[in-house]
């Protein structure tokens, strides 16, 4: 813990962090979450469309609520020292994550042509 | 024991000035940044079993399907629970921010019994599937499906015991930049999970019902 005191006051105060005194983020986040979600069970479950187009539909729905509880809930885009590191890791990571599961789906559609 | 006296000072210093207690020291600003890397790591831990399953989805060796097994109430509450977890764990870090010790507290509770709901739903779903006869060696299909979702639950329970050690340390120190960042950290080891079952309820439940 080499934490000088005065290391402390070269930092840069942060961007107009004043004190809310009611969670709206959290709340809008919350309600567009519920709506998200029970757009993807109406699709599913109740809309019968075809196989392609619900499930392209309910897979777009699922990244917008991933990016409601990205932005809205962790806070990925408010760090005081700067938030490009743990963007580019977590930028990454969901970058190989669609690597592996498109790249996964497109080699077994092969599997029929092998066998 | 010289670092609690230091982070407590840290802490009285950086509140006068509107920094959040969890960035204030560089030593938690870097944990925060770790514990990025580390759900970097889970996204393709996770991606590596949803390949899995999607895969293995219509290999059911005779026994049941999804169709079949899944049970839209039950997956239903579960998203529900584990959804609004999410927000009440976002409410907690919220209070923690305005320094209501008391209110981080009772939210975090809040979060802690819903994510136990989830995983009352869950451990029922799996108890119903197995009496069915849907057990994890019964097919390919629900050895890739009890592994997804069961690695997903596993890590919800753990959250469960993280999440209470952190509610006693908060109970006992009160919030200061120590505190706070593992409060920060816990809850965004929550909001992952909560990720993670956006697209469970989506690729496996929803998908599962319609193909």
């Amino acid at each position: 813990m080499a934490q000088s005191s005065a290391e402390l006051h070269k930092k840069p105060s942060p961007q107009n962090h004043h004190h809310e005194t009611f969670p709206w983020k959290h709340i809008v986040g919350y309600i567009i979450s519920l709506v998200l979600t029970a757009l993807a069970f109406g699709t599913a479950l109740r809309l019968h469309l075809s196989t392609t187009m619900t499930l392209t539909i309910i897979v777009f729905l699922a990244v917008l609520q991933m990016l409601v509880q990205l932005f809205m809930f962790m806070h990925l885009t408010e760090r005081i020292h700067g938030d490009t590191f743990q963007k580019i890791f977590i930028y990454t990571g969901v970058f190989f994550a669609a690597v592996v599961v498109v790249g996964t789906i497109w080699v077994m559609t092969f599997k029929s042509a092998v066998s | 024991m010289e670092s609690a006296v230091n982070h407590a000072m840290i802490a009285e210093h950086e509140l006068q000035h509107d920094v959040p207690l969890e960035f204030a020291t560089e030593d938690g600003s870097l944990r925060v940044l770790g514990f990025w890397v580390f759900l970097a790591a889970e996204v393709v831990l996770f991606s590596c079993l949803f390949a899995t399953y999607i895969i293995m989805h219509g290999m059911t060796a005779g026994g049941p399907t999804s169709k079949q097994l899944y049970d839209v109430k039950g997956f239903a509450w579960e998203t529900f629970f584990l959804l609004t977890s999410s927000f009440t764990c976002g409410i907690a870090t919220f209070e923690m921010r305005r320094g209501n010790k008391k209110g981080v507290i009772a939210w975090l509770l809040v979060t802690i019994a819903f994510g136990l709901g989830f995983l009352g739903f869950e451990i029922q779903e799996f108890v119903a599937d197995v009496h069915a006869g849907a057990t994890m060696q019964r097919s390919g299909f629900l050895t890739a499906f009890f592994t997804l979702v069961g690695t997903h639950g596993a890590h919800v329970s753990m959250g469960i015991l993280w999440m209470t050690s952190v509610v006693i340390q908060i109970a006992r120190r009160g919030i200061d930049s120590m505190t706070s960042r593992k409060m920060f950290i816990v809850s965004l080891y929550w909001h992952f999970l909560d990720v993670v079952w956006i697209f469970i309820f989506t690729a496996v439940y929803l998908t599962g019902k319609v193909i």
